[in-house]
């Protein structure tokens, strides 16, 4: 089967500086240990209102998952987790320099990563690392890495989806190292590979005759 | 008459295959790629893929934890009846959303869209959808659930007549690939487009092509099936397949819809059904018989007929 030849590390968690440095761009990683979600709500509520962390870095470890479980709380205040997914991380890229700095995170899972300017920007300076989901839609596959919720945060003030969930994994994945430590982007490196394709293939195609503002026909741009 | 009960316990059931079974359909097609595919990366994530669907499967969990949208398609037999009419229906449906969300569970994903305030069971204010449609001479009902992904993968545009195929295929091809990239649109997608109608009309077409279809139909018109070929083939030789690495595993089918539009204008709409192609359908009888599939049958000669009045084809009206 093509495909079964990628590189494939498991990490454990929290992963120290050397261990993310083994890591390159395209390898397949499976995590254990303790993953925290946190997304837009998380971001707004610690950094721009100020409440900084709920709780220490041994509590939360330093792996920032961009996602909301399908969860729900039983009424004896226990946890039901189905499956999980990330959610698209460019649009929390604005954040990520003061959350590195009031997290100490560095390891970041999302879904479709981040430039490679942001990468350079606030991930290098803090030896952090980005990991994509794979699909997107390996829920099913993710939720079976999860042995348990060790704890919510902010359930009440941010709601089931935004809340900080703590989760105890093993062999949690399948993840694929989107940047490494020096900034490098593995889809920037795709794209970058399919893009001389693309004169071609738009051949005998016409520009819409009513056009639109901020419209781009470089086809090599992205949309993030 | 149906029992609302009946009706009830249906769309729950039906909630829950949605978000755990993948459609046969779409996963022949993705097995198809798989054989194909000759890209590393894309290879990889189209078998990780594979073995998430039977994951889901066996621990009876949602395949993706973006449960999407859900939303209902209702198709009401002329002669059928309903136990508290239309009415009692749509409650059915919202309770029946309400429960699965919890119990599944779906990730409670409606929230207003600008207090953000979360139900916590993917149900509000015009949440979920339901849409009708109705048939001749029967006395079933049909209730078919999408689960729709994505944030990305859906563009609208107004094109004129002289933009032309050329036009079609330019904003087709924009599409695919700007949410191509990074596998925003979460592809191998099913993708439907809409052409004509009014705008909002043009939407509702596309994504319900995408999105109620199943993998190898083709569109009656001959010409418009070429066309669903052509298209299909156009995505996968962008170069690109899942999560937007190498490859030629970006379209697993293309599906066109029409409607009449203005002499002036020629709308299009392009949507992507992800890889969590998720839509469950049951057809309720009125002797409480229940019968679930996952083709919804959502367009027929008769929902696409073309002129004032319906003529029952032949066939048919010999019974
Ligand atoms: S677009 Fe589909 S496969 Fe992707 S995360 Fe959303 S529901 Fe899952």
């Amino acid at each position: 089967m093509a495909g079964s030849g990628l590189k494939t590390i498991h990490l454990k968690l929290p992963a120290s500086t050397e261990d993310l440095c083994k890591l390159e761009i395209g390898s397949v990683a499976y995590l254990t240990g303790r993953v925290f979600t946190a997304r837009e709500a998380v971001y707004k509520h610690a950094i721009e209102d100020g409440a900084g962390m709920p709780a220490s870095r041994a509590e939360l470890g330093l792996a920032n998952f961009h996602c909301s479980p399908a969860a729900s709380v039983n009424p004896d205040g226990s946890h039901i987790v189905g499956a999980v997914t990330a959610t698209a991380s460019f649009r929390f890229a604005k954040w990520l320099d003061d959350w590195f700095k009031i997290s100490g995170c560095n390891i970041i899972i999302g879904k479709g990563g981040m430039t490679s300017e942001v990468y350079r920007n606030a991930f290098v300076p803090n030896n952090a690392i980005y990991l994509t989901t794979v699909g997107y839609g390996t829920g099913a596959l993710l939720g079976r890495g999860i042995r348990r919720v060790a704890r919510v945060y902010w359930l009440e003030e941010l709601g089931l989806a935004q809340a900080i969930w703590v989760l105890e994994v093993e062999n949690f994945g399948p993840f694929l190292v989107e940047s490494d430590l020096n900034g490098n982007s593995l889809f920037e490196r795709e794209n970058a590979k399919i893009a001389p394709g693309l004169e071609r293939l738009y051949e005998g195609t016409r520009p819409a005759t009513l056009r639109r503002y901020g419209e781009t026909d470089d086809k090599t741009d992205e949309v993030i | 008459m149906i029992p609302m009960s009946t009706l009830e316990r249906t769309a729950y059931e039906l909630m829950a295959k949605a978000a755990i079974e993948i459609p046969d359909d779409y996963l022949a097609g993705l097995r198809r790629c798989a054989n194909t595919e000759t890209g590393d990366l894309s290879a990889f994530v189209i078998q990780a893929m594979l073995e998430n669907y039977e994951a889901a499967k066996q621990d009876r969990r949602a395949m993706c934890g973006d449960t999407g949208l859900p939303r209902w398609y209702v198709k009401i037999g002329n002669e059928a009846k309903m136990e508290g009419g239309p009415v009692a229906l749509e409650a059915a449906l919202r309770r029946a959303t309400a429960r699965a969300t919890r119990e599944v569970p779906l990730r409670p994903n409606r929230v207003h869209p600008l207090w953000r305030t979360d139900h916590d069971n993917n149900v509000g204010i015009n949440a979920p959808e339901i849409e009708y449609a109705f048939h001749p001479d029967v006395d079933w009902i049909d209730l078919t659930t999408v689960h729709k992904g994505g944030l990305f993968g859906s563009d609208y545009r107004m094109l004129f007549p002289g933009d032309g195929i050329e036009g079609i295929k330019r904003f087709y091809l924009d599409t695919l690939i700007g949410f191509g990239k990074r596998g925003l649109a979460c592809q191998p997608a099913i993708v439907g487009v809409g052409l004509g109608g009014s705008k909002d009309t043009s939407v509702v077409l596309g994504k319900q092509a995408s999105c109620l279809r199943v993998v190898g139909s083709r569109n009656p018109d001959p010409k418009i099936a070429a066309l669903e070929d052509e298209f299909k083939q156009l995505g996968n030789s962008i170069g690109m397949g899942a999560m937007g690495f190498i490859g030629t595993s970006m379209v697993i089918d293309c599906h066109i819809e029409v409607g009449y539009c203005r002499t002036g204008g020629m709308p299009m709409s392009v949507h992507m059904f992800c890889l969590s192609s998720r839509r469950a359908t049951a057809r309720i009888h009125p002797d409480g018989k229940v019968e679930f599939r996952t083709d919804p049958e959502w367009f027929t000669d008769y929902s696409r007929r073309s002129t004032v009045e319906w003529e029952r084809p032949l066939v048919e009206a010999a019974e």
